[in-house]
């Protein structure tokens, strides 16, 4: 069984006054390991799809099944459950707590789950250091790079142990070497510990390390290209 | 719970200066809204303590239907046994006997009507002070057959000490009572009516002028915590078997309440008026909270989409944003209520003096021309009430709005 299983799935945005077919019956399946980029222009259906994979958003028709549980029929509450303990971020503009430091933001999503206060700062502790920033667990946000600022949202999605990661459009705000640093830093994850990264993108430096590009256009899957087999 | 409250302490400080503001306009609020209310409390007070002191007493024992007729028909006899139940009764401080009924007094071609007071110079004295308003003659003892007169009465009749004036008026059931009477002493009272037209003699001399042995009109009674009044007056008026409304044949139990209800009166209109002012002050204030919350929770439209999308329930987020709210208000009344207690407690122990017009009308009440000030911790209560409630009305505008985010749009910002 797939660890991501997407059926069949549309989206229509009926708000306006011509409703939009973000996705148009999309099916797709991703495996435990991938590391995947999403691609295609902008208007796509990428975040779109990155939403609903990550139980942000509800498709208007067809369901979406991880880890062997169809999310599609799950109420907000079950939704905001399921993410919190299957499910690791990484968003654009990072989006840590700016009143928190380094440590807490990684440390929060444990404690969301209720992990007591040992088991948080060790584990958050072992976070910061393997994302290269043992030297920086009592800084806020604003005090750091935006690299660095990536790599802890990298270190607080990987906290709460989900089953994937999904990243949009993470490194869009970084330099290249910064960009670069926070593939290699993806990648070894992926590698060392079978961790699933789902990218949305545009940025050909992702692209070119993705071992699955998946391209979207105007809400359905256009091509479906496996690069690199998983190690 | 600790990282919530961690949480939402430091989004207070991310606008540090919005935040002091806001809270700076509940500290005024509240230090304002203490100083009214001491005040006002304090002045309630004083003219209570003053009125009993003046005359009445906290409670007051009298013949049934004396209080409206004011006859010695009406008077009563108390036995001593009875009136040593009621000292004992807790928190009474103090009994005082009157023998009171109105005479024409006169001094060759001047004729007065008088209240002439029959009492217990001792108990008198430790009511009223009446021995440190004497300003020529002497204080009257137990055995005395002498009288004492108002200033203002001594001058109408142009009496001096030693000169004897004539009591003419009516003892108990319709017996003439007369007598010629040595003045003993003339007092000065601040209060006009009572200047004019006040006289006092010994009880038992009262009891012998007006053929009414043993009879008092009343027994005033003082306590020593007049927030015990209530519970004293009940006893009392269980003592005399007139608890649970009964009626009695022989005896009427009043508080300071019924027997002074124009200052009861102007106590409410004065307290309505204060609380009338307090609230207005507060509808300012819990209007700089709200503003301060709409504009705390509008700017974090993203960051709410964020927590809650990587896994905080909304629940949490309204725990926080309450918190928010509670400490931006309570940082007011905190250091607002800190602040103002060593202003009231100077306060209390140095009234204001007033001076012209307004210090002209309280002495024509016979009060001393001070604003004195009080502080109960209900005062206090009070203010950490009211902010509470603002806050938690207020802390409803992010909860709402939390509750009707959508992580996605929020995210979009």
């Amino acid at each position: 069984m797939s660890l991501i299983q997407i059926n069949k799935v549309t989206k229509i945005y009926d708000g306006t006054a011509v409703p939009v077919k973000a996705l148009n019956n999309v099916d797709l399946k991703i495996e435990a390991g991938e590391f995947t980029a999403i691609v295609g222009p902008s208007g796509s259906g990428k975040t779109t799809l990155l939403n609903i994979v990550g139980g942000l958003d509800i498709p208007t028709s067809g369901n979406v099944i991880i880890d062997n549980v169809d999310i599609s029929t799950y109420k907000p509450d079950e939704l905001v459950n399921f993410r919190l303990h299957h499910i690791g971020f990484v968003f654009q503009a990072y989006n840590l707590i700016p009143v928190f430091t380094a440590k807490e933001n990684v440390e929060f999503i444990m404690l969301l789950q209720g992990l007591v206060k040992a088991e948080r700062e060790k584990r958050a502790t072992e976070l910061l250091n393997a994302v290269g920033l043992g030297d920086r667990v009592n800084n806020k946000p604003s005090e750091l790079s935006g690299g660095q600022q990536q790599r802890i949202a990298v270190a607080r999605a990987l906290a709460s142990k989900p089953s994937f990661v999904l990243a949009d459009e993470p490194t869009a705000n970084l330099d290249s070497a910064t960009a670069d640093s926070l593939l290699d830093l993806m990648e070894n994850l992926n590698k060392e510990f079978n961790m699933t990264f789902v990218f949305s993108t545009h940025d050909q430096r992702v692209i070119s390390r993705a071992h699955r590009i998946i391209t979207l256009h105007d809400g359905a899957v256009e091509r479906d290209e496996l690069i690199k087999q998983n190690q | 719970m600790l990282t919530y409250v961690t949480l939402a302490w430091r989004n207070l400080w991310r606008n540090k200066r919005r935040t002091l503001i806001a809270s700076a306009s509940v500290f005024f609020a509240v230090i304002l809204a203490l100083l009214m209310r001491s005040m006002q409390t304090g002045y309630y007070d004083y003219m209570i303590d003053s009125s009993v002191r003046m005359y009445t007493g906290h409670i007051q024992i009298q013949g049934k239907d004396y209080w409206e007729k004011r006859s010695l028909e009406e008077s009563m006899i108390l036995e001593e046994e009875k009136i040593k139940l009621v000292e004992q009764i807790e928190g009474v401080e103090l009994t005082v006997k009157r023998l009171e009924t109105f005479s024409l007094i006169s001094y060759g071609l001047v004729t007065r009507v008088v209240q002439i007071v029959g009492i217990d110079p001792n108990e008198e004295n430790q009511l009223t002070s009446l021995k440190d308003k004497i300003i020529k003659g002497v204080y009257l003892k137990n055995d005395s057959r002498g009288i004492i007169l108002a200033e203002g009465l001594a001058e109408l009749l142009k009496v001096g000490i030693g000169d004897s004036i004539l009591i003419y008026g009516q003892g108990l059931y319709g017996v003439t009572a007369a007598e010629l009477i040595p003045v003993q002493g003339i007092a000065r009272f601040t209060l006009p009516s009572q200047n004019k037209s006040f006289a006092y003699v010994s009880i038992p001399y009262a009891q012998w002028i007006y053929s009414a042995p043993e009879r008092l009109t009343s027994l005033s009674i003082m306590i020593d915590n007049p927030k015990q009044l209530d519970r004293i007056h009940q006893k009392i008026k269980s003592l005399f078997d007139l608890s649970d409304g009964k009626e009695n044949d022989t005896y009427d139990i009043m508080s300071w309440r019924e027997l002074s209800p124009e200052l009861v009166q102007s106590i409410q209109i004065d307290n309505a008026q204060g609380i009338i002012m307090l609230g207005i002050l507060y509808i300012v204030i819990a209007f700089g909270i709200f503003g301060t919350i709409m504009m705390m929770t509008a700017e974090r439209v993203k960051e709410f989409g964020i927590l809650i999308s990587v896994g905080m329930k909304k629940w949490k987020l309204y725990l926080v944003t309450t918190l928010e709210t509670m400490f931006i208000s309570f940082i007011g009344v905190l250091t607002g209520a800190l602040v103002s207690l060593p202003l009231l407690i100077y306060f209390v122990n140095n009234p204001i003096p007033l001076t012209g017009e307004m210090a002209d009308a309280i002495l024509a009440w016979g009060f001393e021309p001070i604003l004195p000030f009080a502080i109960y911790p209900g005062m206090f209560i009070a203010q950490v009430w009211t902010v509470l409630a603002i806050a938690l009305v207020s802390g409803l505008y992010p909860i709402n709005f939390i509750r009707k985010i959508k992580p996605v749009e929020a995210m979009r910002g």
